[in-house]
């Protein structure tokens, strides 16, 4: 799989017309956050909600934390503007599904069959949204607040130009289809349980063939789109560079310990730190830029992309795994 | 053929802008538009990103004052912050009322 992310960033490089059709990367992306919900809802069916809780909270802890501190480092010590270092920072807030799945796939490759949590994709579903919110919310305040700032120093008040509300986002990114692929695979796996789901399982499960394939076509297409910024990387900077690689193991570190703490075991805290650790792509950048569009696109799009995500694919997830034997003593 | 001279109003913006735009041009008065997916390169030479999606192009038939207030509001709320050009000519229409 990760040689498939590397020949698709290896056809950019050549310049190859090579090129997966638009609605084809529309299609697998469904399919698979359809698949991870469905068999999320079917595991959570049988577990029981106490188990869930403490994880769940510290889940929402790490999306109220990472896109904080992401955005301190960026605006402090990186000296971004507040527009771009929000725009990065909603984007290291949110997670990514696909960087979830590979993490979720090698513990289950390293330690075998129930090594991970049933309840991990509900946490997924919990962390998409506070982080993304949380670091627009930091944005628009800033934005404003300098606007006053700017405007009582030149003794004029400028015009205030419509801005998108936060509450519009929130509809947004709650009936954004990533969002609602995950939540209504989760209540129709909730709803069906092991028995409905027995004959659908060849073509949704995780350990099949079908499931397989299609991650590695979309794997293959991230490469693609990775491949087509890397030569946006000497716009972003040594400092965007280096927070892109920084960033995942501090919040990877974060989201491990934190996991240990909620009394998660060794595969779960691994998939949990990758959580943490990986930069949303496909729910962050739509918001970020109708909200923020001051920000720009070039920062956050590469950062999260050309980056972090391979980072996290390559050295990350192994990375965490270590991380968690370690501290759950293994 | 007798024919009346109706404003058509070009916009062509970032594909995310679709729903708000379409708000702004019928909050503005216009009775309908058409709608396309376009692409291009601007004065920056560059595409955002395919990840945010292709571009979309407007195009309103439409009293003269009605494509003014649309500009106002674009140029008020959309040109400072987002990928958005627009451009009004003259369209000659055999049907007024069905524009007005």
């Amino acid at each position: 799989m990760v040689l498939a992310f590397a020949f698709g960033i290896a056809c950019r490089l050549v310049k190859s017309e090579m090129a997966i059709p638009r609605d084809l990367y529309t299609s697998l992306s469904i399919y698979l956050l359809f698949a991870l919900g469905l068999k999320g809802g079917v595991e959570l069916s049988h577990s029981q909600w106490q188990t869930l809780l403490l994880p769940a909270i510290m889940t929402i802890a790490l999306g109220l934390i990472t896109p904080i501190s992401s955005f301190m480092t960026l605006r402090y010590m990186g000296r971004f503007t507040i527009a771009d270092a929000a725009g990065i920072a909603a984007h290291y807030g949110s997670v990514s599904a696909v960087t979830f799945i590979a993490a979720e796939k090698f513990v289950l490759s390293n330690m075998g069959e129930g090594s991970v949590a049933p309840f991990m994709p509900t946490l997924l579903t919990l962390l998409e949204i506070p982080g993304i919110q949380v670091a627009l919310a930091i944005g628009v305040i800033g934005l404003a607040k300098s606007k006053r700032d700017q405007d009582r120093a030149s003794g004029t008040v400028s015009p205030d130009a419509k801005s998108h509300s936060l509450w519009t986002v929130c509809h947004e990114l709650l009936t954004a289809r990533s969002m609602v692929l995950l939540v209504g695979g989760m209540v129709i796996g909730f709803i069906i349980g092991y028995d409905g789901y027995a004959p659908v399982k060849p073509f949704f499960d995780k350990g099949e063939w079908m499931f397989k394939g299609a991650l590695t076509l979309f794997l293959l297409e991230m490469g693609l789109v990775a491949g087509s910024r890397l030569a946006d990387l000497k716009h972003a900077g040594a400092f965007l560079i280096g927070f892109g690689i920084a960033a995942p193991i501090t919040h990877g570190a974060l989201g491990v310990y934190l996991g240990c703490l909620a009394g998660l075991d060794a595969g779960s805290c691994t998939v949990l730190g990758t959580m943490a650790a990986s930069a949303s792509y496909i729910a962050a950048p739509p918001a970020v830029r109708m909200t923020l569009p001051e920000a720009n696109p070039t920062f956050y799009l590469t950062a999260a992309l050309a980056i972090t995500f391979p980072f996290n694919l390559l050295i990350g997830i192994p990375l965490y795994f270590r991380m968690a034997l370690a501290m759950t003593g293994h | 053929m007798n024919t009346h001279t109706l404003t058509l109003l070009t916009i062509v913006a970032e594909a995310l802008l679709k729903d708000r735009l379409i708000q702004e041009i019928r909050q503005a008065g216009a009775k309908g538009f058409t709608l396309t997916e376009v692409s291009g390169e601007g004065s920056r030479q560059r595409r955002i990103s395919e990840i945010l999606g292709d571009n979309i192009k407007f195009e309103v038939i439409t009293k003269r004052e009605t494509a003014d207030k649309i500009l106002t509001v674009l140029q008020q709320d959309f040109f400072p912050r987002y990928a958005v050009i627009a451009f009004m000519s003259e369209a000659q229409v055999v049907r007024e009322d069905k524009y007005t």
